[in-house]
């Protein structure tokens, strides 16, 4: 099983191992049940009492509803909890300020923003170990789903769309992340690897990154929509710290786009958009 | 003339589904050829291609079921082979382009034209033989429904030598399957193929829920059906209910792909999680129209070869239509982490939990039902032995699913895919396999040979732990599904373990075709002279096996539930002449032709091929047409005939 190193994850295994116990109470005698039934009251053993007009108890009844409507009410409350605290969008509360990333799905790499920090970078995702980090996604193409799962939870990103994700490593090192929504022939190579640092580190990293490399410029960008698999780790040493806002609005290719309005609204708010 | 179509669509450069288009043609052509020769055509034509007796559209139906499901296993073991070598930094043999149309056609062929044929067949076959009635509500509708339904089922089995199959998963969710990114014929033939075989999917739930309202024979009032016709009748309300949604939401890709709107693009407002919706709105509903009729089935074994009859029948009834509603109460569960928030998301996760109550029911009735019987081990009771056993294990993965923070880590993994086949293989399928050895007597008057049987049926059983368990693992330590290649070496074990499920899976359906064979060569030792061979309980084994087209001489008069069973008791199971004459519908060839041009015309739409598809619709009204001012539609069978029939099958003289 994985190995999780971050409070979500660990809350969220800890849930699942939570409920299949509770649900195990129940599966394993039924299990039992059904081979004992099944074999003590095949036809051809003798010391077997048989009662063929048997078909009906109420008290048997009562009971047949009443154990699984239990373990329902009992998981539901662990359900309607868990959902709550785990929330993907529930700011993780520690003291420390969040690191903000903007996670962008692209056809077929992940383009991560760091808008305070004015960088970027495409299939590597560095954080502060021990720092809540506050997620915003969107996709540039189709839909996928951002997944690194020993931090937890996954949250899809949609075009046109901003979904948030707040997660936490404990420690520092090497985690996987993966694209899991199937988005087309490139995806089976749409990992990454997340590298928490220690949070002093952090900062060094910024300095390095900010030193080399490319700026994410809007015809870099564009560059980076094109369709390609397999992209190795590359970091930008500046970004417009809007462009996420720009992908999400849909105006980032396209400045005219910006200009006119959204080509679907009236023409009266076009022309004011104008 | 000929739209987007010319030689560059046959598969030419690819040597596997070239040289599997050529062995899957020589196959047909061979069968063509023997028909053909034997003088088989007129016969085919007479008694089976132009029949509107239920029995004979449900056997073709399972018929269908039961090819298609090999043409998906082969897609089944060619994925897990790929998973199982294209490890590390190998690739595999099939390149993604090939794979992603694969897994593709697997899902939809396995839903659309195994499952729900294999459903359709045994309600067609067993529902009017149960409810003691000489035919469906609308005999000819029927059969316009079958041959839709294989229509569609052929222009998938097309997109193998023509163009290619779609390359979006089984859902074909936008935008990927729209224009921008899937511009080839592709989607089209998922859409087209999924239209026409919709629309006789919903003719079939209509003809069925109007059969089961409209005509039980005298006495059989709901609370007398046996517990198959309720769950047929769950299962065609929810069809009614649910599969004009996913028709509406084809129609609107439809328009979005052929004349540009936007109604799920990324641009101009459209918004592709409203294709997700509506596509679970109509697809967990499914699910039940798939399950519901195998636990009628597991209802229907337990309690015959437990001598029993089914315990809290009236348990089993409200859990049945339970499900039926709650089912469209639970969609979003598909996609608890499209962000929807916490209220939202819990409420749905209580809901399919929900269902897991009405579940739970059934499966202790099933319990009580062997307690104090007497079990007899056939191959149908080891199915739904099997089934109980499996399918609590599927259940507890199903709700844990149903936590959303919990689906949060395992979502999209190879564990929801271990999930589904947990509760499709372990449900639905045995189910349909239970029913396919329990009523294949009833269909054509001989007992299928139980050893092989069994031997497949563990074959099965074991072949299904091996494939899927260790996907629960992988999917735990985080495997994404649909990996064309995978990148964790240390995956590769679980990964081979897997694939020789697959194999010991296969090895079952050999098994199967060994038992069939076996069965047919050795059918006069094993033939069912009384019609009842499992000393049943119900309505269908009254009457001989296989039944006369009117399947009862008679009308059963029934005057409590399990009316057959009781009957016996009370000795007066025997038929009562005088006969009178009975009227039966004429054959047609109306479902057939009019699949034939909803073929024609899918084939245009999708090659854009216009006026073909003109041209395919005109026929199909005309078909249709002509059908509607036809006279003369029925004929009768008179009582000399039939108390000749009866006599012969009651009284067996030694010529017999």
């Amino acid at each position: 099983m994985i190995d999780p190193k971050g409070p979500i994850a660990a809350a969220e295994w800890l849930l699942m191992i939570n409920a299949t116990e509770i649900m195990l109470v129940v599966v394993v005698p039924v299990i039992l049940a059904t081979l004992g039934f099944a074999w003590w009251y095949r036809a051809s053993n003798g010391r077997a009492s048989r009662d063929p007009a048997w078909a009906y108890q109420g008290s048997v009844e009562f009971v047949t509803w009443s154990i699984p409507a239990l373990v329902v009410i009992l998981l539901g409350g662990v359900c309607w909890i868990g959902s709550h605290q785990l929330d993907p969008r529930a700011p993780i509360s520690v003291n420390a300020k969040p690191l903000q990333v903007d996670v962008v799905s692209l056809d077929w790499k992940w383009l991560f923003i760091y808008p305070d920090q004015r960088i970027a970078a495409v299939n590597e995702l560095v954080i502060p170990a021990e720092t809540p980090v506050s997620f915003r996604l969107t996709s540039a193409t189709v839909m996928n789903s951002f997944f690194v799962p020993q931090l937890g939870s996954q949250i899809y990103a949609m075009t046109g769309m901003t979904t948030h994700l707040n997660l936490l490593a404990d420690k520092p090192g090497d985690y996987p992340g993966l694209a899991t929504n199937f988005n087309g022939d490139g995806f089976s190579d749409m990992h990454f690897i997340v590298t928490a640092v220690p949070a002093g580190d952090f900062d060094g990293w910024i300095a390095k990154v900010r030193s080399a490399g490319a700026a994410l410029d809007d015809p870099g960008y564009a560059q980076l929509t094109k369709p390609s698999s397999g992209v190795p780790p590359t970091t930008y040493r500046s970004v417009d710290p809007d462009l996420f806002e720009r992908i999400v609005d849909q105006t980032a290719l396209n400045p005219d786009k910006a200009r006119a309005g959204n080509a679907w609204c009236p023409p009266t708010t076009a022309a004011a958009g104008g | 003339m000929l739209g987007r179509l010319s030689w560059s669509a046959i598969p030419f450069d690819q040597p596997i589904p070239l040289i599997t288009s050529v062995v899957v043609i020589l196959i047909v052509l061979a069968v063509l050829a023997i028909v053909t020769v034997k003088g088989w055509w007129p016969y085919l034509w007479r008694e089976w291609i132009t029949s509107v007796d239920h029995k004979r559209i449900g056997i073709m139906y399972v018929f269908l079921g039961l090819v298609m499901m090999l043409r998906g296993f082969a897609d089944a073991i060619m994925m897990r082979t790929q998973q199982a070598v294209a490890v590390g930094s190998a690739q595999g043999y099939l390149p993604p382009e090939h794979y992603d149309q694969i897994f593709s056609a697997h899902g939809t062929i396995m839903i659309f034209f195994v499952a729900m044929p294999l459903i359709f067949g045994m309600m067609n076959f067993v529902v009017p033989l149960q409810l003691g009635v000489r035919d469906v509500a609308f005999p000819v509708l029927n059969s316009v429904a079958f041959w839709l339904t294989a229509s569609g089922a052929l222009l998938v089995n097309l997109s193998l030598f023509i163009g290619n199959f779609a390359r979006t998963g089984w859902w074909n969710y936008p935008p990927l399957s729209e224009l921008a990114y899937s511009p080839g014929v592709g989607v089209d033939y998922y859409l087209w193929s999924l239209q026409i075989s919709g629309a006789g999917t919903l003719m079939g739930g209509i003809n069925m829920v109007t059969t089961i309202l409209k005509l039980r024979c005298p006495g059989m009032s709901y609370f007398r059906m046996p517990v198959f016709c309720w769950t047929a009748l769950a299962s065609s309300m929810l069809i009614v209910a649910a599969f004009p949604i996913l028709t509406a939401t084809f129609v609107m890709l439809l328009l979005d792909r052929y004349v540009g709107m936007h109604f799920f693009t990324n641009e101009a407002g459209g918004n592709q999680m409203m294709y997700v919706n509506l596509f679970w709105i109509w697809g967990h509903p499914e699910v039940y129209i798939l399950i519901l009729p195998a636990f009628g089935v597991f209802s229907e074994v337990i309690a015959t070869f437990s001598g029993k009859p089914l315990f809290g029948y009236r348990s089993m009834v409200l859990a049945t239509l339970a499900i039926c509603i709650i089912s469209f109460m639970v969609w979003l569960h598909h996609f608890f982490t499209m962000g929807a928030g916490a209220d939202v998301n819990a409420f749905f996760g209580i809901m399919s939990m929900i269902i897991a109550v009405p579940t739970g029911v059934k499966i202790f009735n099933w319990l009580f039902t062997m307690f104090r019987g007497s079990v007899v081990f056939t191959t149908p009771v080891l199915y739904t032995i099997g089934f109980m056993v499996t399918f609590v294990i599927g259940g507890l993965t199903g709700v844990l699913l149903a936590i959303p923070p919990i689906d949060f880590v395992v979502h999209n993994t190879v564990f929801l895919v271990a999930h589904f086949h947990n509760v499709i293989i372990g449900g639905v399928v045995f189910g349909m396999f239970a029913a396919y050895n329990y009523w294949f007597p009833k269909a054509f008057g001989f007992t299928l040979h139980d050893g092989w049987g069994k031997a497949g049926f563990w074959c099965w059983l074991v072949g299904f732990y091996l494939a899927f368990m260790p996907l629960y693992v992988l999917g735990l330590l985080g495997m994404a599904r649909r990996l064309q290649h995978i990148d964790d070496p240390g995956w590769q074990p679980l990964l081979l373990v897997a694939e020789l499920g697959a194999v010991v899976i296969f090895l079952g359906i050999l098994c199967q075709i060994m038992q069939l064979y076996v069965s047919i060569r050795t059918r006069e030792q094993r033939r069912d002279q009384a019609g009842d061979p499992w000393n049943g309980r119900t309505l269908e084994w009254s009457t001989s096996s296989p039944p006369p087209p009117y399947n009862f001489a008679v009308m059963p008069k029934v005057e409590t539930l399990d009316a057959f069973w009781e009957m016996k008791q009370a000795g007066r199971a025997a038929r009562q002449p005088p006969y009178e004459a009975i009227e039966v519908p004429r054959n047609t060839g109306t479902g057939f032709i009019t699949a034939f041009f909803a073929t024609m015309t899918g084939f245009a739409a999708i090659w854009d091929i216009w006026w073909m598809a003109i041209l395919g619709l005109l026929a199909i009204v005309i078909t249709a047409s002509a059908f509607g001012w036809s006279e003369n539609r029925e004929q009768e069978i008179s009582a000399d005939e039939l108390s000749r029939r009866e006599d012969a099958w009651l009284s067996p003289g030694p010529a017999a």
